[in-house]
């Protein structure tokens, strides 16, 4: 199918045109029609991969980045004979994540959804489709709106298609190679009722629910390696319609940005669709990033008949309330238990630097370390600046990395046995390392911190070399003080404290 | 319960097309005819009064049929691409695929 013409220039007047023109391709569509007007009505489903040892009907390796195909078998090939048995551990993740979004865990089977594409070697994926394993539920957001959740159901993932031609893209591609290492990981799709008004509530609903997968410890979060990927359900209505208009599904949204993007581009494109014709077409749609415009992907006549029918070879799931209540009961402290609980260490108001941080660390399931090192004794707001910038910067490392190594880098630096340039460069060698003894990597970097009055000396130093500068300094030319901390750097090769320096000058100057 | 509509040939034709399956004009008769005769031999259990059994999804009264999360060895990599039609990369090869993934 070939995109439509491309709309009109990002200055241009709103699209009014032929049904196929959408609104301007880059910025927010505001210069649209009336938007107090129109109500956005957004649905997602989450199709989240989880933290499984092995796939969720076979016993082959659940692990991102693997050498192509070394981690198939009989089952997760499709090859004749070969029958599937579920991973009990796939189906208590599966629960964690219902008892986190408050669903009924409901007796439940599987069924083949057929379609041919070289993604599943069966010509089928494996999944709940009448009988989802959890029902109905909801999700509270930070800004305290709730999300209600339809279900939240078992399936397979698929393999990994790759495009190969002159341009990598799908339309134009010659032929196609293909990873099975992915066939059979276990997912679990979470579809929202369509409770979302705006592209910042989607986000907020995806980061929320990211948070909540991380926190129950059924996934790991990562939208840039796919465990984590969002389908939109879009359509809009007249602000006050009881009935909600036509909605297109858009697919290939691969991070919150495109999400938000995506949202206010379609936002835009059905309502000058409804207010030029009257209508929106009933379809599935397809995120082009770099164009940042939805094009369409195919028709309601064209979705697909996947002939769904009970998969003969499992059978139903009825998980007894004995294992329903220890699955709940492994779901820990979720998201907003675990803000409080960083806000209570930090005391008083946090910033709202602060506040982005804590969501930060929290989102990447950082804050059980941060806990760790205040209870060893680490200052609490320097303990979160750290997880927030240097941890988060390498989660992978920092989910290995031991509490009390992370607690004892802290404390040095509150201390002031460590610079910050120091302490971030000992935190860099421990994820670098998988850990280590701190105290160790800093001696061997030669990192002590210079005594105030061996401080005094160097700046002593630097003042007498450049007379003149000390001169404008002196008279009021503040920013003559960046000039000497640099020098002072310099000739200590970074092992001065900024702030000691800082209130050196001062000193010196009076 | 209502009948549910004979099937036709155009239901054959659309069934097969799913399938991807291409059928003669004359096999389009053919199996037209064989397929009824297998919906009304099913159709036969409508007769029967089963408002209070309970639906089944699978035929044996066995339930939570699972193993444990332990991964085990799958098949070597060069014994499963000698069995592709065609390798480039260590993964199979396929012809051009028109459209996305559904």
């Amino acid at each position: 199918m070939s995109p439509p013409a491309s709309g009109p220039p990002a200055s241009g007047p709103p699209a009014s045109g032929p049904p196929a023109s959408g609104p301007p391709a880059s910025g927010p569509p505001a210069s649209g029609p009336d938007r107090a007007e129109w109500e956005t009505v957004v649905g997602l489903e989450v199709h989240c991969e989880l933290k499984t040892q092995t796939k969720l009907f076979c016993g082959c390796k659940n692990a991102f980045g693997d050498e192509p195909n070394t981690n198939v078998c009989p089952v997760c090939l499709g090859l004749p004979g070969s029958l599937p048995v579920l991973n009990a551990f796939a189906v208590e993740l599966a629960m964690r994540i219902g008892a986190a979004l408050h669903c009924e865990v409901r007796p439940s089977s599987f069924h083949r959804k057929n379609y041919f594409y070289p993604d599943m070697p069966k010509d089928y994926q494996i999944s709940q489709y009448d009988e989802p394993i959890n029902v109905g539920g909801w999700l509270e957001l930070p800004d305290g709106s709730r999300v209600g959740i339809e279900r939240a159901h078992l399936e397979e993932d698929t393999g990994k298609t790759t495009h190969q031609g002159e341009t990598g893209r799908i339309h134009a591609a010659d032929y196609a190679l293909v990873d099975y290492n992915r066939a059979g990981v276990p997912l679990v799709e979470i579809v929202s009722r369509p409770d979302i008004r705006s592209s910042a509530q989607a986000r907020l609903y995806v980061t929320e629910l990211r948070a909540v997968l991380v926190a129950t410890g059924a996934s790991d979060g990562r939208m840039e390696e796919g465990s984590l990927r969002v389908d939109a359900n879009v359509s809009v209505r007249r602000a006050g319609a009881g009935a909600f208009g036509t909605r297109c599904e858009v697919k290939n949204l691969n991070s919150l940005r495109s999400l938000g993007r995506a949202i206010d581009y379609e936002v835009a494109r059905q309502v000058a669709l409804v207010e030029a014709t009257g209508t929106v077409v009933q379809e599935t749609r397809h995120w082009d990033e770099n164009a940042g415009r939805t094009v369409p992907l195919r028709s309601k006549e064209e979705a697909f008949d996947y002939r769904y029918f009970p998969e003969p070879d499992l059978v139903p799931l009825a998980p007894g309330s004995d294992w329903q209540e220890r699955a709940a009961g492994a779901v820990g402290l979720l998201p907003s238990a675990r803000r409080e609980r960083l806000a209570g260490l930090l005391g008083g108001a946090p910033t709202p630097q602060q506040v982005d941080q804590v969501h930060v660390v929290v989102g990447q399931g950082l804050d059980d370390l941060i806990v760790a090192a205040v209870a060893q004794g680490a200052p609490a707001g320097l303990a979160l600046v750290r997880a927030a910038n240097e941890l988060a910067a390498d989660i992978g490392a920092a989910l290995a990395l031991d509490a009390g190594t992370f607690g004892s880098v802290v404390e040095m630096e509150g201390r002031g046995e460590l610079t910050a340039t120091q302490a971030k460069a000992v935190l860099a060698e421990l994820l670098a390392a998988g850990g280590g003894d701190p105290a160790k990597i800093a001696a061997e970097k030669g990192f002590e911190a210079l005594s105030e009055g061996s401080l005094a000396a160097v700046l002593q130093g630097v003042v007498e070399a450049h007379p003149e500068e000390w001169a404008r300094y002196s008279a009021g030319e503040e920013k003559l003080a960046g000039f000497f901390t640099g020098q002072v750097m310099r000739a200590t090769g970074g092992k001065a404290d900024g702030k000691a320096v800082a209130a050196e000058l001062q000193r010196l100057r009076q | 319960m209502s009948e549910p509509p004979a099937l036709g040939r155009d239901d054959v034709a659309h069934v097969a097309g799913l399938a991807r399956l291409s059928l003669s004009e004359e096999e389009l008769d053919t199996f037209t005819g064989q397929l009824a005769r297998v919906i009304d031999h099913a159709r036969d259990v409508s007769s029967l009064d089963v408002h209070d059994v309970p639906p089944t999804a699978h035929p044996l009264p066995v339930r939570n049929v699972l193993r444990t999360d332990d991964p085990c060895p799958g098949l070597d990599r060069g014994e499963v691409l000698a069995a592709a039609p065609d390798v480039e990369d260590n993964r199979f090869k396929v012809p051009r695929i028109v459209g996305e993934a559904p």
